[in-house]
């Protein structure tokens, strides 16, 4: 079975590391502060200016001036700081991010990512993506290993405009969980129930099997 | 009267020698800290041929998306636009020209702007359309974008308190691109949720320092929320 929406989050959560700063993009990504572990204290950035992200508001404390990046009303927890645009980019731009975990259209064996513009349908914009991929050293890309056609997304060579170069090293995507190195995916570990062959039919670039793939583990 | 007094009683004062193909740096993040009131002005005075320079469009009918109703904006330079029907119809017929820029670029390049920067390297964009026609230069082996600065004709902002002499505090993340636009306005004019006397400030908590403000407005806010989320 392909991991579903949750499951995905909750194995990307099991790269979280006490002490943290994480920043999560829309979809799948958000998901993960859903299953930060039990006794462990991450702390997440909000691109628009906001390090220290809780949970929703109440209808009580609702607040036109408290968003997160997905333009959601948030609050902010205790510890928390708020800043300006150009404080927050130089907090990702500048490598102080623990951790980066944001979907994409598409991923290549050269650790290419492209996830913004499709042409010719409406190219809305990059948003913050093209800072957070230049600028994180740890990224984990979320993202369906296949299109609803059947079409891989982990390719040779991304046939989408880029949204970064060389900067992807781990994909999670909902048959397996990969690392890219050396102009190859490496299988690292399999959704419960999704055969090997499975995967290698899914992938169109290079992937390595090694002798042994875990499959993942759910409580 | 004047010295360092920057209040004005109207919003027209406000947009005094606003004209025809200026360029317009707005603070806001969708529609979060946006001066609503400021935008509407413009409306109002119809000024057209407008570069804007916001990190958002707003949206149909709020915002900046009410200055594409009458079509004042030629060019605007954003990070993300996808919240706007007319928006992507002006785009689609040519009317409307967009130069997509990454958010933190964007935010970079209205700070060089207001510090006297006029172009810095960046590492986001490479290997990427952003990259096309632009400088690209090594430094440690790295490749880096020269990107340049933004400078605005107008700058407009919305800031929760003022003081007279237009020290500037935001509040919560509607400061987002607020104290960067703020600094980069040849002329720069904030709304306000309330202006107090000098002194009432505590300097040490002041986000934007009056000497980057020439024009400071007591306003009434709509503040509309765009994704109203909230806890189950």
């Amino acid at each position: 079975m392909a991991l579903s929406r949750e499951q995905m989050a909750q194995r990307v959560a099991r790269e979280l590391q006490d002490g943290f700063y994480v920043n999560l993009g829309i979809g799948i990504p958000t998901l993960v502060a859903n299953y930060v572990p039990e006794g462990m204290e991450v702390m997440l950035q909000s691109e628009n200016g906001l390090l220290g992200m809780g949970a929703f508001p109440t209808e009580d404390t609702i607040d036109a001036d408290m968003i997160n990046a997905g333009k959601q009303t948030v609050t902010a927890r205790t510890g928390a700081s708020i800043f300006s645009s150009a404080e927050s980019f130089a907090m990702i731009r500048g490598g102080h991010i623990d951790l980066t975990v944001l979907g994409a259209f598409e991923v290549d064996v050269a650790g290419n990512i492209a996830s913004w513009m499709v042409p010719g349908k409406l190219v809305k914009g990059m948003g913050g993506a093209m800072d957070l991929v230049a600028g994180a050293e740890n990224i984990i890309v979320t993202m369906t290993h296949a299109s609803k056609n059947g079409e891989s997304k982990l390719l040779e060579r991304c046939s989408l405009p880029l949204t970064g170069a060389g900067c992807i090293k781990r994909v999670l995507t909902d048959l397996a969980y990969l690392e890219i190195s050396d102009g190859a995916f490496i299988l690292k570990e399999r959704a419960p129930g999704v055969s090997v062959e499975e995967i290698i039919e899914k992938t169109a670039g290079k992937l390595i099997v090694p002798d042994h793939v875990p499959e993942m583990q759910f409580a | 009267m004047a010295g360092f007094d920057k209040r004005v009683n109207s919003y027209a004062e406000a947009m005094a020698g606003l004209s025809d193909g200026m360029t317009v740096i707005a603070g806001g993040f969708g529609l979060c800290g946006i001066p609503e009131n400021l935008i509407a002005e413009i409306k109002r005075v119809g000024a057209r041929d407008l570069t804007v320079v916001s990190n958002n469009c707003g949206v149909d009918g709020f915002g900046l998306g009410v200055l594409l109703e009458d079509r004042q904006i030629r060019k605007m330079i954003a990070s993300y636009v996808g919240e706007n029907a007319l928006f992507e119809k002006q785009l689609l017929s040519g009317e409307l020209e967009v130069e997509l820029t990454p958010q933190g670029t964007l935010a970079e390049k209205m700070r060089a702007g207001g510090a006297g920067i006029p172009a810095f390297f960046t590492a986001t964009g490479v290997g990427t359309p952003v990259a096309e026609g632009k400088e690209t230069r090594q430094f440690n082996g790295r490749d880096y974008l020269m990107e340049t600065a933004i400078v605005g004709d107008f700058a407009i902002v919305k800031g929760w308190k003022a003081d007279w002499y237009g020290n500037v505090i935001y509040r919560h993340t509607a400061q987002n691109f607020n104290p960067l636009a703020a600094a980069a306005g040849k002329i720069t004019v904030v709304e306000v949720e309330e202006i107090v006397a000098p002194g009432e400030l505590e300097p040490t908590q002041i986000h934007t320092p009056g000497i980057y403000v020439d024009r400071v407005i007591l306003g009434q806010f709509e503040k509309r929320i765009e994704q109203r989320t909230v806890r189950c």
